[in-house]
């Protein structure tokens, strides 16, 4: 049945709507475009590459040097230090950014974490070819009062910078992780005659521990992902090593070093940045869904 | 009644457990302060080296060969072309896709895709949106390694944060305000327009402004674009003093950016460019700092303003 009064200008809020709703999903698609267009980039340009090369050298050469007139291709050497750098950094923010995660969701008074928990952020905010700078111009120096043979450029130095900035993903996730953790729990373990750091390790901790490997999965996507720092402080020569007090290319450093030449499209250069992109593509992929179904699962338990 | 010695043990035991209580959080708070120092250090560190070069002269000259003669002019002109093109890009984009999500998306699999999606995007390592610029912006539409690449190259960048961001500030608005709007006859825009967006600016403009900051640090996806030039020019102007007065042309211009004149100067050999690059770092570093302090105004303000 039609209804019986139609109010004025009702038509009109009717096809307004249909306009808008049309409008934000344009928006919505938008951001799967993006996605199809860095996959269907990453493939379509690297695809030239795999029809000269035999993937299997990408595994068998122990050298990655594509554009040297005997070329290698085992892409292993970029890996190894994307797998240095982030193993240092690894070491420095999740040590550090759980102790700070557990003191600021149990220990600090509420003030206090108000406080310093948008500045904690300020870390991650800083541009990174500031950290480069500061890495290689304050660190490295640094670090070589204490150990004279580091060289200029090291893994070691840029990893501990990267540590710093990514600080602030552990810490501000697994701290939200770990204060929505019910206050019953705590409770409970209190009238068991457990102490604060007791509680906080043994209910809170296990309590909030998928919100916590969501924050380590996170960070280790954003290590492997750096560019800038690595690209300044730890070198651009790609290296199959695993002393972190060399220097050595990663996979990010790699693209950019190739970016900074002369950069013909269709060359065997240009194809294999898009060759180490695809790469990149595939790792980060694994520890960003990873860390979002942990995420999820985090959220439904609590 | 417990035996004497099970409760002197039991004292004991809850004594050492306090102890290690305040033990623990003299630890965390010396390295949160220590945490907080290194942001502190590294402003210090900028300011010894770069404070001297920061001057009139710095700020309107072009890089140079000669270190002493150098400046950022060109390298803050590009980086604010860059912001209008990524702006006027991703923040459209970014609020209609959030109000898409929040609002109006019926719950499926193929909703369910796009939020795995949103999620995976935003943990892309920002390089791979300038292979993609590279591949897609430069040769596909031959844009070239124009401002207009570059901005969009970074508007793809920053577009999860946006949408993240406008997500977040419609969801803690509670289902009443919008019952009521439906109840009055409001059609889903109508409480959107009217209702839902006005009380969520706060949360809004506080992701635009990270999305920003964070657009204006990044230098490796406008390298992978090719950035890295010596830009002694400006981009031609916006206003033409002949009809129709507004020129696009901007757009396709080359352009320098400052983290990317940073990098350039950090690579040189020499305290002198050091120095430059230490100066540019303490402008970039005044900037994204101030525009987070800003953010983390804005979002105290909104949240102590709404009592729902």
């Amino acid at each position: 049945m039609a209804p019986a009064f139609v109010a004025p200008g009702r038509r009109l809020d009717k096809a307004v709507e249909a306009l808008m709703v049309w409008i934000l999903r344009l928006g919505g698609w938008a951001s799967v475009l993006v996605t199809f267009g860095i996959i269907g980039t990453l493939v379509t340009e690297s695809a030239p590459f795999f029809a000269r090369v035999p993937v299997v050298r990408l595994v068998q050469d122990t050298m990655w040097t594509p554009l040297f007139s005997e070329p290698q291709y085992g892409i292993g050497a970029l890996l190894a230090g994307t797998m240095v750098t982030t193993l240092v950094a690894l070491s420095v923010a999740v040590p550090l950014g759980t102790i700070l995660a557990i003191y600021l969701s149990e220990f600090a008074p509420a003030r206090f974490r108000e406080l310093v928990k948008p500045m904690l952020e300020l870390l991650s905010a800083v541009p990174t070819v500031v950290y480069g700078y500061f890495a290689l111009l304050a660190l490295t120096p640094l670090l070589q009062m204490l150990y004279p043979d580091l060289p200029q450029f090291s893994m070691l130095s840029a990893g501990l910078i990267m540590g710093i900035m990514i600080v602030p993903y552990v810490t501000s996730l697994g701290e939200d992780s770990m204060r929505s953790v019910p206050m019953l729990l705590r409770e409970g373990a209190y009238a068991l005659g457990d102490g604060k750091l007791g509680v906080a390790v043994r209910v809170v901790f296990p309590g909030a521990f998928s919100g916590l490997a969501a924050a380590y999965v996170l960070a280790i996507s954003r290590a492997v992902g750096e560019t800038m720092i690595v690209a300044i402080a730890a070198g651009l020569q790609p290296r199959m090593t695993i002393n972190p007090l060399e220097s050595a290319a990663t996979v990010t450093a790699f693209i950019v070093q190739v970016s900074l030449g002369d950069l013909p499209h269709g060359s065997i250069g240009y194809q294999s940045i898009f060759v180490a992109g695809a790469m990149l593509f595939l790792l980060t992929l694994g520890f960003n869904l990873a860390g979002h179904v942990l995420r999820k699962k985090f959220h439904r338990a609590s | 009644m417990l035996p004497e010695t099970i409760i002197l043990d039991l004292e004991r035991r809850a004594h050492r457990r306090r102890g290690i209580d305040r033990w623990f959080g003299r630890l965390g708070m010396v390295l949160t302060l220590i945490t907080l120092g290194i942001l502190a250090v590294l402003l210090l560190n900028l300011a010894v080296s770069g404070l001297a070069r920061i001057d009139w002269h710095f700020l309107t000259s072009f890089p140079s060969r000669r270190a002493a003669e150098a400046g950022i002019l060109s390298a803050w002109v590009g980086t604010l072309l860059l912001m209008v093109v990524t702006a006027s890009v991703a923040i459209p984009f970014g609020i209609a896709a959030g109000i898409y999500l929040e609002e109006y998306a019926p719950k499926n699999k193929w909703t369910d895709f796009i939020e795995i999606n949103i999620a995976n995007l935003a943990g892309v390592p920002s390089i791979l949106y300038g292979l993609m610029a590279l591949g897609l912006f430069v040769y596909s539409f031959r844009f070239g390694q124009s401002i207009l690449s570059g901005g969009l190259a970074l508007a793809c960048l920053v577009l999860p944060i946006v949408i993240v961001a406008t997500r977040e500030s419609l969801r803690s608005i509670p289902a009443t305000i919008r019952e009521a709007a439906f109840a009055l006859g409001a059609t889903r825009w109508q409480a959107v327009w009217h209702h839902l967006l006005p009380y969520s600016t706060g949360g809004i403009a506080t992701g635009v402004i990270l999305a920003m900051s964070r657009a204006i640090g990044e230098s490796a996806p406008l390298i992978t674009i090719g950035a890295l030039t010596f830009i002694a020019f400006l981009p031609p102007p916006a206003v033409i003093s002949h009809p129709p007065f507004l020129s696009f042309e901007w757009l396709f211009s080359p352009y320098s950016a400052l983290p990317i004149q940073m990098f350039n100067w950090v690579s040189r050999p020499g305290e002198e460019f050091h120095a430059n690059a230490a100066a540019a770092g303490l402008v970039l570093m005044v900037i994204t700092l101030s525009m987070n302090g800003v953010a983390i105004l804005i979002r105290r303000r909104a949240q102590r303003n709404i009592h729902w």
